[in-house]
């Protein structure tokens, strides 16, 4: 299998580590429910799946790659960065 | 026996081999199976489980019998298929599964015993009593059935891995695949064109036809020659495509040097054995042929008998009659060639049998339409056949059968990528689907197409379809001009009859076999193969499959496509695990990480022991000390005493600058970081994002937007690709950059009670308490070199790291050991560090172990009320707080001299030892010479209650159990007063 890297471009998989469904952040204070939900309720579907891969022998950006989990096929990537999976910045902010 | 006037072999160059300790000659393109069968040598092999003798059925790699062993000592090679193994000046080779000789196989005895020794037959018999199986049965079975040994002694032979990227990936070089390659050649398509076999032409060579108008092996060899000339095309002989993947992907094996004498193969001809290929093709053509089946009939796996195609073969390419007077059974068409072609080279043939009543008149051989051969005679050597037919039977003297029950096209690629192939009525026989594997077509004969007409048609068709795709254009060869013979058939699978008829010879399954499968109910084709395995082994059942099944769907009142198939499996042939697993032998590409001290430390007489990829120093032994234990109590006592040195380099360092690397820290630490002040280090957690503990370790702030973070050496890397993950997926808007800079620092703990004075006296600035106090960092110059302090420690004693660029780290180490040593110190090494740290109830990796948080560690406090981090969400989960969860506690055995294990397990005294009553394990131990006896860490439920309490300590595998008192893991200064001093 080879993953497209928007940097590298097209790469051997084992340069990639996987991680699961990309999914958006929940904010750090949503609480165990929306949490709970995010590390443990996934959708786990048999077709197209959008998913984060980690070029760690490689350039180590984060993509987003959008495959077939039925036929491997792979549909796009882009770099997670970019894919809108971001907690907002003021959820986070530490109190003062 | 060999013909003149046949074969395209070179007949004047004798190749001289050994077969069984005895000699014979072949000529040059022989294989060994050729080879011996122009010496009528027709006993080559015992079969797997009744050890009958057998003989050589096929010319290709679906050879199921005729499996020997080439070589001698540990270069010998088990299981070749002497049809494919090319000879070579002084081969050796033997036959296997058989003893004292394949002429006499004393083992042959289980044949007489064949109707105790069915289908199921060690399931039924060897049940009980069970621990029999593992000491008697099972190693009488292994001895009694089987194929060849290995040598037993590790493999000298080379082995290569290897990489191929094409647009048009040509997958065999009949009459379909040379057309395929041909079309996109000229092109100017990039083509891999991979042939199974020693010479490019498949069927093209065994075969008595024209293309052009010329014989069509001499029209094979012209296409050939001219792909040779295209830069474009790579031929690739004695490649087998092994297996189908994703995006296509292919592998291949190919055997580099198993036709060669040991002399040009192996190390000193930098030729490898096999290479194990990887061949990523943008589309492919399957041209693979089709394999040709036996019929089931009483006795049919005698020495002499093979399939029709085989015998044509040996006869065409190899110029060898494999008898003086051969007979044909056949229930189609093509098996008439045979006979055609064998009276065309004078050699006798009594009769063509067909099961068709309508069966083609012969032209020079009788033909005895609408009946069957029933059985047959001859121990070492087919000597008869008797034919059944509406006259009755009658026996006829023969030395040689000629089977078909048909062709089957060589689907399994297609089937690679979840395909299933679709039955084909007309054909018998099971046929691709198209579009299964993305990219492939099939072509020819493989796609059921198997007149020599139409295999050219579909491979030009095929390769102008890829071209289509990859958007190339060129002109298209003219279509040869060939024959387009109609393939009749009539499905014959099996002959009624008493005796045993063999299905699959390999594995020793009979007709019986599989209908006592659906008698016993294993109706599932699947099923029916484990039970009888039919279709295991080498040749996965190539040759039997599509019979076997056609024998269950009639056994079961299904029709064949209702019974369906297997499922076909990579690889296509056998492949050596030794191809598949080149350059991974031994260290493989696994790099070594050597710390700036490597030489140094073996200069003192290091022991080092492997940490991930590191090498560390495991202890220093100094003279006079036996063994780690004394080496080890010393630098303990060394470092409580006076100054100990150690490389603690390993562990991960990420360099952490920008204006929002605070904000990262906070987000990543459970604990507080922004309120970190400059020139100070401060201990943090990080969690993953379930709550469980990832990791621990030290973080300084050098300035007000620069920190630099410390791992622990087993997950650094998790840990960068856990920063990766946040920076660029939870918070790309972070102003943050980091960067590992594990290799760039040399950096040195020093600890004991004279380390400010070692340090003080290396050190251009003063290092004082008000200047460096507990906790504190800063950058320093030693010997003229800008490093860092850090006043830190992981042994509960005054200590600090210093940090010095990679270059500097030998030259600094032997400045620090010499100075250490002038205090009455020295280096110490993992072993002391692992006794300091458990002494102080510092925990590692063999507490944080995935399974543990913070609570369980005691730690809880370290998460921080005033903030949010990751993974806070989910570790406070009710179950992740619950007082009964395995808690950290310090453990030492009762009696003073007695020794304790990591990995053993905690039981209450009372209580019996079953896993019911498991309290907890034991993480890390270690001999503490400041206390005088054992200590160690366990996580036991809810141990924090428990202190002062006596538990059951037992590890079976060493053999220790003892009692335990249950204490606080701080064995030693409790209250840090040595560490601030």
């Amino acid at each position: 299998m080879r993953i497209t890297c928007p940097i590298c471009g097209e790469r051997d998989r084992r340069e990639f580590t996987y991680r699961g469904a990309a999914l958006k952040t929940p904010a750090l204070e949503a609480g165990i429910e929306a949490w709970h939900a995010q590390v443990h309720l996934r959708g786990n579907p048999a077709g197209p799946l959008a998913e984060l891969w980690h070029h760690e022998m490689g350039c180590g950006a984060w993509v987003q790659v959008t495959r077939n989990t039925a036929t491997h096929e792979m549909l796009g990537s882009v770099l997670a960065e970019d894919a809108g999976l971001a907690v907002s910045a003021s959820e986070t902010e530490v109190e003062t | 026996m060999r013909i003149s006037g046949l074969g395209q072999v070179s007949r004047n160059r004798p190749v001289s081999f050994a077969f069984n300790g005895k000699h014979y000659m072949g000529v040059e393109g022989d294989t060994l199976a050729s080879a011996l069968l122009a010496n009528d040598v027709h006993l080559v092999a015992r079969s797997f489980k009744y050890h009958r003798p057998r003989g050589i059925l096929t010319a290709g790699s679906e050879e199921p019998n005729a499996l020997v062993t080439v070589g001698e000592g540990v270069a010998a090679d088990p299981n070749i298929r002497a049809t494919q193994q090319e000879i070579f000046e002084g081969l050796v080779a033997r036959s296997q599964n058989c003893w004292p000789s394949v002429d006499r196989d004393l083992m042959a005895v289980n044949d007489l015993a064949a109707p105790f020794l069915g289908a199921g037959f060690y399931y039924k018999t060897f049940m009980w009593p069970a621990p029999l199986w593992e000491k008697l049965y099972e190693p009488i079975i292994r001895r009694a059935a089987g194929l060849g040994a290995l040598p037993g002694a590790a493999n000298t032979d080379v082995y290569e891995k290897a990489f191929a990227f094409c647009d048009l990936l040509v997958i065999g070089s009949g009459p379909a695949g040379l057309m395929a390659a041909l079309t996109a050649g000229r092109a100017g398509a990039d083509v891999i064109l991979a042939e199974e076999d020693s010479r490019m032409g498949g069927r093209l060579l065994a075969e008595v036809e024209e293309i052009d108008g010329r014989p069509a092996h001499m029209w094979a060899a012209e296409v050939i020659a001219e792909l040779e000339q295209l830069d474009n095309v790579r031929l690739m002989t004695r490649t087998a495509i092994t297996g189908a993947y994703d995006q296509g992907t292919f592998s291949a094996l190919e055997r580099v040097s198993h036709h060669l004498p040991p002399s040009q193969s192996l190390k000193t001809a930098h030729r490898p054995r096999e290479c194990f290929w990887r061949i990523v093709a943008k589309a492919s053509v399957l041209a693979a042929g089709a394999i040709e089946r036996p019929i089931a009939f009483c006795n049919n796996d005698r020495p002499g008998i093979m399939t029709a195609g085989a015998v044509r073969a040996y006869l065409n390419r190899w110029g060898v009659a494999p008898g003086e007077r051969i007979t044909v059974f056949a229930n189609n068409d093509d098996a008439h060639r045979t006979a055609q072609d064998l009276v065309a080279a004078g050699v006798q043939v009594t009769a063509v049998v067909d099961s068709r009543h309508d069966a083609p008149d012969g032209d020079g051989f009788p033909v005895i339409k609408g009946a069957v051969v029933c059985d047959t005679a001859g121990r070492r050597r087919l000597e008869s056949v008797t034919v059944r037919s509406v006259r009755g039977e009658e026996k006829i003297q023969t030395d040689c059968l000629a089977m078909s029950g048909g062709w089957n096209p060589s689907v399994h690629l297609t089937c690679h990528m979840n395909g299933r192939p679709r039955w084909n009525r007309e054909l018998a026989a099971f046929v691709p689907v198209d579009g299964v594997v993305p990219g492939m077509e099939v072509a020819g004969a493989a796609n059921g197409a198997f007149s020599t007409s139409a295999a050219l048609r579909e491979g030009a068709a095929a390769a102008r379809a890829a071209l289509a795709d990859l958007g190339l254009k060129g002109q298209v060869p003219p279509l040869p001009v060939a024959s387009e013979e109609v393939y009749r058939i009539s499905p014959l699978w099996a002959v009624p009859g008493k005796g045993r008829a063999w299905l699959d010879f390999q594995n020793d399954v009979t007709v019986k076999d599989v209908n006592q499968a659906a008698q016993e109910n294993f109706r599932s084709v699947e099923h029916m193969k484990r039970y009888t395995t039919q279709g295991m082994a080498t040749d996965q059942g190539k040759n039997s499959n599509v019979a076997a099944l056609a024998v269950l769907a009639d056994a079961t009142g299904r029709s064949i496509p209702e019974t369906g198939v297997t499922t076909f499996r990579a690889p296509f042939v056998p492949t050596s695990i030794a191809a598949m697993g080149a350059g991974a032998e031994d260290q493989g590409f696994k790099p070594r990480r050597y710390l700036t001290t490597h030489a140094a430390g073996l200069e003192q007489g290091a022991s080092n022991v492997e940490v991930g990829l590191w090498y560390r120093a495991s202890y220093f032994p100094k003279q006079g000390e036996t063994n780690w234990r004394q080496s080890c109590d010393r630098e303990v006592m060394m470092v409580r005493n006076a100054v100990g040195v150690c490389d603690v380099s390993t562990l991960g360092k990420i360099d952490i600058k920008g204006r929002d690397a605070a904000r990262l820290l906070d987000l990543v630490y459970t604990n507080m970081f922004s309120t970190l002040k400059i020139g100070r280090v401060r201990y943090g957690l990080m969690l993953r994002e379930d709550g469980f503990v990832m990791d621990d370790g030290t973080t300084a702030r050098l300035g007000e937007d620069h920190y630099v973070m410390t791992t622990t050496t087993a997950a650094a890397g998790q840990v960068m690709a856990h920063l990766e993950f946040l920076i660029q997926v939870v918070r790309p808007d972070l102003d943050v950059r980091f960067t590992s800079v594990t290799d760039h620092w040399a950096q040195f703990a020093i600890a004991g009670p004279k380390a400010r004075a070692l340090v003080d006296a290396l050190v251009e600035e003063t290092v004082d308490g008000d200047s460096w106090p507990f906790m504190g960092c800063g950058e320093i110059t030693v010997k003229g070199v800008r490093g860092r302090l850090f006043r830190i420690s992981f042994s509960g004693e005054h200590a600090y790291e210093i940090a010095v660029p990679a270059r500097y780290g030998d030259a600094l180490y032997r400045a620090l050991v010499a100075q250490a040593e002038s205090l009455g110190g020295g280096a110490y090494g993992m072993e002391a560090l692992n006794v300091l740290r458990i002494e102080k109830g510092f925990i590692t990796h063999a507490e944080i172990n995935g399974t543990v948080t913070a609570f369980d560690l005691g730690m809880q406090g370290l998460i921080s009320k005033k903030k949010s981090c990751w993974g806070k969400a989910l570790s406070e989960r009710a179950g992740l707080m619950d007082e009964d969860r395995m808690q950290l506690v310090g453990l030492k055995p009762a009696e003073t001299a007695q020794d304790i294990s990591a990995g053993a397990h905690l039981f209450d005294p009372d209580a019996t030892v079953e896993r019911v009553n498991d309290l907890g394990y034991v993480t890390s131990v270690g001999f503490s010479p400041t206390l005088g006896h054992m200590i160690g860490f366990a996580m036991v439920s809810a141990g924090a209650d428990r202190m002062g309490d006596t538990v059951r300590l037992v590890d079976h595998t060493r053999g220790i159990d003892t009692l335990c008192e249950i204490v606080n893991p701080v064995f030693f200064d409790p209250e840090g007063g040595r560490v601030r001093g």
